[in-house]
C-alpha cells in the first residue's frame, strides 16, 4: 500500500521535472535568447536615440517576454503525455491540483525567474531610465508566475491534440492582454513620476487569482487529456 | 478466498461504438484475470476503467467492496497500473528513473542496485533511458513490480518487447504476488504459462454493428 504523503509526491514530481529540464538546457536557454535577440534588434531598427527607445522599452521587453512564454509552452506537458507519466500523475493518491501547482512552480523557476534576472540587461540595452528598473523587475516578478500558470492551462488543454501549437497561441494571447496592459501602465506611471501602487496591486491581485484557479483548471484539463 | 475486485454490469462506449456491455466478474485474492480479445475489442479500455483513468458509461467497479467513485484515493493507494506507455523519463538514467518512481510508489528502496540486478539492468544504470532498447525501457517500467506491495496489479500487455528471460522473470514475480494474496489483471497476446484454477479468462469480442 502506498502511504506516501501529498508533500512527498509534490517534492518528487518537482525534483523529477527539474532533473529532466536540466538535461535539456536548450529548452531553457532558447526562450531567454529569444528575448535578448528581440531587445538587441530594436535599437538597430528604430534608431539608438534615447527618447524613442526609453519610451518603448517597457513595451518591447514585455511583448518579448509574452512571446517567449508562448515559444516553449507546447512542451510543458507534451513529454509527460507521450511517455505515460501524465496518466501515472493522475493515478497518484494526491490532489491533482497540488501536483499541477508543483509543475507550474518548476516551470516558473526555469522560465520565469531567469527573465526577471535578465530584465536589467534588457533595460540597459533599451535605455530605460534607471528609476524604472525596479518597477520593471517587480512587474516581471509578479507577471511571470501568471504567465507560467496560464501557459500550463493552455498546454494541458491542447496536449492530446498532437499539433496544438497554433491553437495554444490563440487560446493564450487574449489571457495575456490584461497582464501586458497593467504591467506597461505601472512602469509608465513611474516614468512620468506618479505612483504605480494601484497598477502593482492590481497585478498582484490578478496573480493570486490566476495561481488559485489555474491549478484547478490544469487538473481538470489533464483528466480530460488522458482519457 | 476474499474478493479483491468486482465489476458490476460494466458498459463502455467509445467514439460511438459499444465496446462491451453488462460485463460482470469477480477477482479473488491469489487469482489472475487474463483478458483476451482481438485488437480494438476494448481490453485496454477495460483496464483503464479499473485503474480509474476512465469512467464506465454504466456500472461500477469495487475494490474490497468499496466503489471506486466513493474514494479514489483509497483505490489509488492499493493498485498499481502499468499501461502501454512505460512512464520512463527518456532523459534520466535507469537508476534515476527507479529511485524517483519508487518514491512516487511510496517505497523506500534500500538497495536500488539489487533491484537493477533483478531486472537485468546492472551495468546500464548510468545511461539515459532514451539510449536503451525498447525491452530495456520496459524493464525499467516493470521494475516497479519487484518492490510493489499494491494488492491489485493492472498490467496492459506487460510482456511487450521483453525477451524470453524477461517473460520468465515476470512469471516468477507474478507467482510471488499471488502467493502473497495479491490479485492480477492483465491483457496479453502471449499465452500465459499458467495452469489450474488460479487463472480466469475473460474474452471480449469486437462488437459487430
Amino acid at each position: 500500500m502506498n502511504k506516501a504523503s501529498t508533500w512527498q509526491f509534490l517534492r518528487t514530481i518537482m525534483q523529477r521535472d527539474l532533473a529532466v529540464a536540466l538535461r535539456r538546457r536548450s529548452d531553457i536557454i532558447n526562450p531567454l535568447l529569444f528575448v535578448v535577440i528581440v531587445v538587441t534588434l530594436f535599437p538597430l531598427a528604430v534608431g539608438p536615440g534615447p527618447d524613442i527607445l526609453g519610451r518603448i522599452a517597457t513595451g518591447v521587453i514585455w511583448v518579448a517576454a509574452l512571446l517567449s512564454a508562448l515559444l516553449g509552452s507546447e512542451r510543458l506537458f507534451r513529454d509527460d503525455f507521450l511517455d505515460g507519466s501524465l496518466e501515472q500523475l493522475v493515478l497518484l493518491p494526491a490532489p491533482l491540483p497540488v501536483l499541477a501547482l508543483g509543475k507550474i512552480s518548476v516551470h516558473w523557476l526555469l522560465n520565469g525567474l531567469p527573465l526577471v534576472i535578465l530584465a536589467p540587461l534588457c533595460a540597459l540595452l533599451l535605455k530605460l531610465p534607471i528609476d524604472a528598473w525596479g518597477i520593471l523587475m517587480l512587474t516581471l516578478l509578479i507577471g511571470t508566475p501568471m504567465l507560467s500558470a496560464m501557459t500550463a492551462v493552455g498546454a494541458a488543454l491542447t496536449v492530446s491534440l498532437g499539433r496544438g501549437g497554433a491553437l495554444l497561441s490563440l487560446l493564450l494571447l487574449p489571457l495575456f492582454i490584461p497582464l501586458l496592459i497593467f504591467a506597461a501602465a505601472a512602469v509608465e506611471s513611474t516614468l512620468v513620476g506618479t505612483s504605480a501602487y494601484g497598477q502593482v496591486l492590481l497585478l498582484a491581485g490578478l496573480m493570486l487569482l490566476t495561481l488559485t484557479l489555474a491549478p484547478l483548471a490544469v487538473a481538470a484539463a489533464i483528466r480530460v487529456s488522458v482519457n | 478466498m476474499s474478493v479483491v475486485l468486482e465489476a458490476q454490469q460494466l458498459t463502455s462506449v467509445r467514439a460511438g461504438r459499444t465496446l462491451f456491455s453488462d460485463l460482470s466478474w469477480q477477482l479473488a485474492a491469489g487469482e489472475i484475470l487474463h483478458i483476451e480479445g482481438p485488437n480494438g475489442a476494448g481490453k485496454s479500455t477495460l483496464l483503464r476503467i479499473v485503474a480509474g483513468l476512465l469512467q464506465p458509461l454504466e456500472g461500477q467497479v469495487l475494490l474490497f467492496g468499496q466503489p471506486q467513485r466513493d474514494d479514489p484515493e483509497y483505490w489509488q493507494r492499493q493498485t498499481l497500473f502499468i499501461g502501454h506507455k512505460p512512464a520512463v523519463k527518456a532523459e534520466l538514467t535507469a537508476l534515476e528513473n527507479l529511485s524517483l518512481q519508487s518514491r512516487l510508489d511510496g517505497v523506500q528502496l534500500d538497495d536500488p542496485w539489487l533491484l537493477l540486478e533483478t531486472v537485468g539492468l546492472l551495468g546500464l544504470e548510468d545511461i539515459p533511458a532514451q539510449q536503451l532498447s525498447a525491452g530495456q525501457q520496459r524493464r525499467i517500467a516493470l521494475a516497479r513490480l519487484f518492490y510493489s506491495e499494491a494488492k491489485l496489479w493492472i498490467l496492459d500487455e506487460p510482456f511487450t518487447a521483453l525477451d524470453t528471460r524477461g517473460i520468465e522473470l515476470l512469471h516468477q514475480r507474478f507467482a510471488q504476488h499471488l502467493e502473497a494474496g495479491g490479485a492480477l489483471l492483465l491483457t496479453s497476446h502471449q499465452p500465459l504459462t499458467w495452469s489450474g484454477e488460479r487463472l480466469q479468462r475473460l474474452r471480449i469480442e469486437v462488437a459487430d454493428e
